[in-house]
């Protein structure tokens, strides 16, 4: 039993860490107002910037390399989501349908660019990538330890850490308030004297930075080059913890735990006695058909700000 | 006014075309490629022999069909995000049938079709029954289908239609759409009869929208809910029926894709974009079945045409999907274009 937990519990939140980054952003942007369907695409986007930096400077950053290919990645991300955020906010398109096509230009820019400095498809794999550790003091607890906090990944637990500053940000402070404030009724909102636009420009731009965090710890922990294949899926899977999470930082925390839990159940379910005999399929499924109960009730109600995917025209009741 | 519309209908996916590849020529500037030399390839490799238009035509053929399928459904107002999956099981479906079922061609390739309609309309049915009974999204479920979708077939590919393989054994001859007379016009590309039944298929769902009551309240759903209500509409029965249908329009591009082109399925790693591409293709197609004809033809073109760009011009082929992005973009932001084109209108006078 002991065996068996200190194998999944690392692999577990090694598989979550970039869903929590890329759920949080997608939290900030639902919350907001704005369906972002394009997490996808925000996650290739940081993926594909994080190798490629981290290619670049490897030699001149050393060991700091990856801890500055996320922390550019994330800018990249944020800079590349205002792409998203004019679409549905200022020109008014259907949320949906850019989401869609952010997803696509994200592709198609990473691979093309890849392409067209590295002459070939897929990147090399990167010199500096994100190793494990013990994290020092916390691996010495007796049982706990080992279990938790020796061989994993410091990212995993900056994303702990960043979805409890997210949940402070949006329920505790006055910020929080009108970013909600705009998602659930922004005309309100907007009688108050709340810049709707600037808000929502915020939400989208900041599921950008975290988008853009998450693809690139993603491509630093698990993959290590970026191809066309590098992120499949895990934008949507991200979209799913927002959903099962009700929209809520936490939640949305939560549901990627589980949701990274069932991914590497799939992965070394092989080796544990009650999983063995369960075919992966069902474990790949479950976070889908999971929120799709969430979605209709089966699993308490999931429910949506109220404005998420409606843009705002000022002086239209 | 009314004439004014209309014209903005025409001019909006015209004008989106132009500015995306225009923008695709400023891509191919700054990377340092000749945009012209970058254009003929383009231009050749979709149109420059018998051989390359049969291939167009051949990858036009499931764009057309899940082009309309995401037009259909947007005509009563709501989002198909999921032909994607409904691609996915229609293959499967057909392929199974194709496999497994021993019979004289009649029956056969009708009957793999149908397998084809069933899966994709069944698999549509989940979100519009969810939406109808419970107002739940269906573009998230849609989306979330796609994926169960992907990965049971995959796993059906592997343990039931395979050993363990990735690949299925090619279905059986009667059931193929293949064309050895269409091959041999076009130096054995891939082309089929399935673009027969892809056009086939436009003029029903032209039928439908402009000529049956279903149509008509179909399109009332979609312009107002509660009015369709209070005019005494099922609404919830047409939620359910139009996702229906457009899940057999996505079902019927799987045949295309397995009966006609491939006559295999084979374990997918990720999207395999044809639904997605679609929605590129209803867009520009402005949700009108010969619009959409018409767009999937372009979007045909340029994927095709893309095969030729990197040993013609050195150009990568992402360009194109960086194009059809951008296309999605300016057709989806028409409001701003409209708004210009106002302006411009205003100047003149």
């Amino acid at each position: 039993m002991f065996d068996i937990l200190q194998s999944i519990v690392p692999t577990a939140l090694f598989y979550s860490a970039p869903l929590i980054f890329t759920a949080l952003g997608g939290v900030f942007s639902e919350r907001s107002g704005v369906i972002n369907i394009g997490l996808e695409g925000l996650m290739v986007m940081g993926a594909f910037v994080g190798i490629v930096f981290n290619l670049t400077f490897a030699d001149v950053l050393g060991a700091w390399t990856p801890w500055v290919s996320i922390i550019v990645a994330t800018a990249v991300g944020a800079i590349f989501s205002i792409v998203h955020a004019v679409a549905s906010i200022s020109f008014r398109s259907d949320q949906t349908i850019s989401g869609v096509a952010i997803n696509m230009l994200a592709l198609g820019l990473g691979v093309y660019l890849t392409k067209l400095w590295y002459g070939k498809g897929q990147t090399d794999m990167v010199q500096q990538p994100f190793y494990t550790t013990d994290i020092p003091l916390l691996s010495e607890i007796p049982i706990i330890g080992p279990i938790f906090f020796q061989g994993v990944y410091v990212t995993s637990y900056l994303a702990i850490i960043v979805a409890f500053i997210a949940w402070y940000v949006l329920y505790k402070t006055s910020f929080g308030l009108r970013l909600r404030a705009v998602g659930e009724h922004p005309m309100a909102a907007d009688t108050n004297g709340i810049n709707v636009y600037k808000m929502r420009y915020i939400g989208v731009i900041l599921s950008g930075a975290l988008g853009g965090l998450g693809g690139s710890v993603f491509a630093l922990t698990i993959v290590s080059n970026f191809s066309h294949s590098t992120i499949v899926g895990q934008g949507f899977m991200a979209l799913a913890a927002v959903i099962f999470g009700k929209w809520h930082p936490l939640g949305a925390m939560g549901a990627a735990l589980f949701f990274g839990l069932a991914q590497s159940l799939s992965v070394v379910g092989a080796g544990v006695p009650l999983l063995a005999d369960v075919p992966q399929v069902y474990l790949l499924i479950a976070p889908y058909v999971l929120t799709i109960l969430a979605l209709a009730g089966f699993i308490g109600r999931a429910e949506a700000p109220k404005a998420s995917g409606i843009p705002y025209i000022k002086g239209n009741r | 006014m009314a004439n004014n519309k209309r014209l903005f209908t025409m001019l909006i996916p015209i004008i989106s075309v132009l500015l995306g590849l225009s923008a695709g020529a400023i891509i191919m500037l700054v990377s340092g490629y000749n945009p012209i030399t970058g254009y003929i390839a383009l231009w050749n490799g979709a149109f420059g022999d018998a051989y390359t238009i049969g291939e167009t035509i051949r990858r036009t053929t499931p764009y057309i069909l899940t082009g309309l399928s995401i037009a259909f459904a947007f005509r009563s107002g709501l989002f198909n995000i999921g032909a994607e999956g409904q691609v996915i099981v229609g293959w499967l479906a057909a392929i199974w049938v194709g496999l497994a079922v021993d019979a004289p061609m009649i029956i056969h390739l009708p009957l793999a079709i149908l397998a084809s309609v069933t899966a994709g309309a069944l698999w549509a049915f989940v979100p519009g029954i969810l939406k109808a009974k419970l107002g739940v999204h269906e573009v998230i479920v849609t989306i979330m289908m796609n994926y169960i979708a992907l990965f049971s077939a995959n796993e059906i590919i592997r343990k039931v239609l395979t050993d363990g393989g990735t690949t299925t054994e090619p279905i059986a001859a009667t059931a193929s759409l293949a064309s050895p007379w269409l091959q041999s016009i076009t130096f054995y590309s891939r082309m089929h009869y399935g673009i027969l039944i892809a056009l086939f298929a436009a003029v029903i769902m032209w039928f439908i929208i402009e000529r049956t009551t279903l149509g008509y309240e179909l399109k009332a759903v979609g312009y107002n809910q509660h009015a369709s209500k209070y005019a005494g509409m099922n609404v919830s029965k047409n939620i359910v029926l139009t996702m229906v249908i457009a899940g057999a329009f996505a079902g019927l591009a799987g045949a295309m894709e397995g009966l006609g082109t491939y006559g295999t399925i084979s374990v997918m790693s990720g999207n395999i974009n044809i639904g997605f591409d679609g929605i590129a293709v209803a867009l520009l197609g402005a949700n009108n079945p010969f619009g959409v004809v018409f767009a999937a033809f372009l979007f045909g073109a340029l994927k095709e045409g893309a095969g030729e760009m990197p040993t013609g011009a050195g150009v990568p082929t992402e360009l194109v999907d960086i194009i059809i992005a951008l296309i999605i973009f300016f057709v989806a932001s028409s409001y701003i274009i409209r708004w210009a084109l106002l302006r411009f209108k205003k100047g003149e006078k």
